[in-house]
């Protein structure tokens, strides 16, 4: 086991730990928020609404669904490894 | 020199460089026979990341049915890569922090129960195998073409060179060679495309070409295909089927795909051999990047080949006489031998035609213009390989796509081979069987039970489930409804016990394997199937490559309520779950 890192741990320990914890799944609440509209909002269930928005010979959904939503994606990930070692070292739980 | 001795010369000097590669990183230690010693810079493990990750499947197969399908089958573009911001958020850190080496490692220690382990090993190997027959097809289709054999031929031949191949190196060996593979595969990729591209939209850059203008007619291109299409009976290539069932079935199947890319081993066990938590997190990023490169280029590739084919067969328009069989072109004769495109000309008059002969609003046409139904049977799966032939590209550019598509479906199967590899040797014979193994004696396992892996993929890819995107699609139904739940619930949820871990990936597993079986027929064999697998015909209505989105929720749902029907989780896997949330403290990764 490498978690030797486990020992008692006081209160003021487990509250900021807590705190990390919980900015770190709003980050990901957030971002698991975009990543659905994108893909399955507008690359599929809006995409009737989004038909009159006019994209090189077809729809805003249908870019979506085969360009946009990668764009997203990749635009998501790399924000949250950024948000992600930030945080990291404000809690003071970054690797040394 | 002609071409069948080009391809060879390609496809033998890039071999020659990953075995070259994999000869000289030789793993020497089981450690770095898993895990590359974890010495893997961020990009570097991306771009390996990626070369193990883009598989026959895609490189061989997605575009062709993107192209076949067009806006319908845009779930495998959203889903193969969506699947890395699940992974990137939800899995890759806190896996990597836990610093052991396999998947069912985490979840045995995680679930305190070996049991957990167990069946977590019997999960992996299920949707492993089924991703190995899909790349076994892919292998199948290039071997055949390029030593201008047979299909049941090009399978074995490439089943050998699978097998040589993933024996002979460990991860290390194959994270270097993928590097290679990776370079191979994607330049293999995107040349034809940017040739394409710029005979048809004037554009250099396939992506912008896709929505740019089409230079002959001047319409932009998805105009251009969208009228083609429908002058033959089909479709809008852009169309959407707006009916709930066909809706619900593409979420379904998107999703699937994207969990499921989140609870693939071979993909996981790759953000183990990062040196830091942060790194994991880039890494995922980068190998996305790599991944966007050919997954922003699939789609263009699709469409033009579609473009490309239907103003072969009609080079006068489709409201013109058809090509005559006499003058087909050279690629319709080589891909004849292989026995994927196949001709028939039902009305006698020497001329194929192509059309949708399966509409009914169309049939009058048909029946005026004298066609008796569509005579061109094209296999999705070599469009792909047989498009720089089509756009009538020189023979080098066609060579080099022989050994990308060879490149990618290599660098995937051997990656899964070593995943199941290390799950029998490490979590099966070492962690349950036999404890004081020794590390020779864990190497012999693992290369014995990549050996058995390839001889049962390789008879099940004789007659493979699907396309091979298709058959790999199912592996992911399978990865997404078992592996992908435990590890989340492992690290979000403390109050899932071992009861509950249990109870849920059987749950996912069972109910997902069993529903895919009724479609596809027991263990894929043909004509053992009870359902057919289309959205009217299925048993839930929801085809079999979507299921697994359902098996994941059952999974989630018997794991919470048989967790809250027995013991509290104890405090010490509630320590470990913690000290996994945090990146402080990882070391490297230990053995036991």
């Amino acid at each position: 086991m490498t978690d030797n890192n486990v020992t008692q741990k006081s209160t003021a320990d487990q509250s900021s730990a807590d705190a990390y914890w919980s900015a770190n799944v709003r980050i990901i609440i957030v971002s698991l928020i975009i990543w659905a509209t994108v893909s399955f909002g507008f690359g599929i269930l809006l995409r009737p609404l989004l038909a009159d928005i006019k994209v090189g010979g077809t729809d805003l959904g249908f870019w979506f669904a085969q360009q946009g939503s990668i764009l997203v994606f990749l635009c998501l990930i790399f924000f949250y490894a950024w948000r992600m070692n930030t945080l990291d070292r404000k809690f003071g739980v970054d690797e040394e | 020199m002609d071409q069948y001795t080009l391809n060879l010369l390609f496809v033998g000097a890039t071999f020659a460089l990953y075995i070259g590669i994999a000869v000289w990183a030789r793993a020497g230690s089981t450690s770095e026979f898993y895990a590359a010693g974890r010495g893997v810079h961020p990009v570097t493990n991306g771009m390996a990341t990626a070369a193990d990750w883009m598989s026959a499947a895609s490189f061989i197969s997605m575009a062709g049915l993107i192209a076949f399908g067009g806006y319908t089958n845009s779930s495998f573009l959203m889903g193969w890569t969506g699947g890395y911001v699940l992974l990137a958020l939800l899995l890759a850190p806190y896996l990597r922090k836990f610093g052991k080496f396999t998947v069912p490692e985490f979840i045995g220690d995680r679930f305190y129960s070996p049991t957990a382990r167990i069946i977590a090993v019997i999960c992996l190997i299920v949707a492993s195998i089924t991703y190995v027959i899909g790349q076994m097809t892919g292998v199948g289709v290039a071997f055949s073409r390029f030593l201008e054999v047979d299909k049941t031929l090009g399978l074995m031949i490439g089943a050998a060179v699978v097998f040589f191949y993933a024996v002979l190196g460990g991860m290390k060996g194959v994270t270097y060679t993928q590097v290679a593979q990776y370079c191979v595969l994607i330049t293999a990729y995107t040349i034809p495309a940017i040739f394409i591209s710029l005979q048809l939209t004037g554009n250099p850059l396939p992506p912008l070409g896709l929505f740019g203008e089409h230079l002959e007619s001047g319409q932009a291109l998805l105009s251009r295909l969208d009228q083609v299409v429908t002058e033959l009976g089909f479709k809008e290539y852009t169309f959407q089927d707006g009916t709930p069932s066909a809706v619900l079935n593409m979420l379904l199947f998107t999703f699937s795909l994207m969990i499921g890319t989140a609870g693939l081993p071979h993909v996981i066990i790759r953000f183990f051999t990062v040196p830091k938590v942060s790194d994991a997190r880039w890494s995922a990023g980068w190998a996305l990047v790599f991944i966007a490169l050919l997954y922003l280029t699939a789609p263009a590739v699709g469409a033009m080949a579609r473009l490309n084919i239907i103003d072969t067969i009609y080079p006068n328009g489709t409201a013109s006489e058809s090509l005559s069989y006499e003058s087909r072109p050279d690629w319709m004769k080589n891909w004849e031998i292989t026995g994927l495109l196949k001709f028939e000309d039902k009305n006698g008059d020497g001329k194929i035609q192509m059309y949708n002969d399966k509409s009914t609003d169309f049939a009058a046409t048909a029946e005026q213009r004298g066609w008796k139904g569509s005579e061109l049977t094209v296999n999705r799966d070599i469009l792909v390989l047989a498009n720089p032939e089509i756009a009538s590209l020189p023979g080098w550019v066609i060579a080099l796509v022989a050994a990308g598509g060879l490149a990618a479906a290599l660098s995937t199967a051997a990656g899964l081979l070593l995943a199941i590899s290390s799950a029998v040797s490490h979590d099966l014979i070492k962690g349950q069987i036999n404890p004081n193994i020794s590390e020779k004696g864990e190497l012999l396992a693992a290369r014995m039970s990549m050996a058995v892996a390839i001889v049962v993929a390789t008879y099940l890819g004789l007659n493979p489930p699907g396309f091979a995107a298709q058959t790999v699609a199912l592996a992911f139904g399978l990865a997404a409804a078992s592996i992908f739940p435990a590890l989340m619930m492992g690290i979000f949820v403390k109050r899932i016990n071992n009861h509950g871990a249990v109870a849920g990936m059987l749950t996912g597993l069972l109910f997902t394997l069993i529903y895919i079986f009724l479609h596809k027929g027991w263990f894929f064999i043909p004509g053992t199937a009870s359902f057919p697998d289309t959205i009217e015909g299925s048993l839930l209505g929801i085809k079999s490559t979507a299921i697994g989105s359902i098996g994941a929720v059952l999974n989630f749902a018997a794991a919470y309520f048989v967790s809250s029907i027995t013991k509290e989780t104890p405090d010490h896997i509630k320590e470990l779950v913690e000290s996994v949330r945090v990146p402080r403290g990882a070391g490297a990764a230990t053995d036991h």
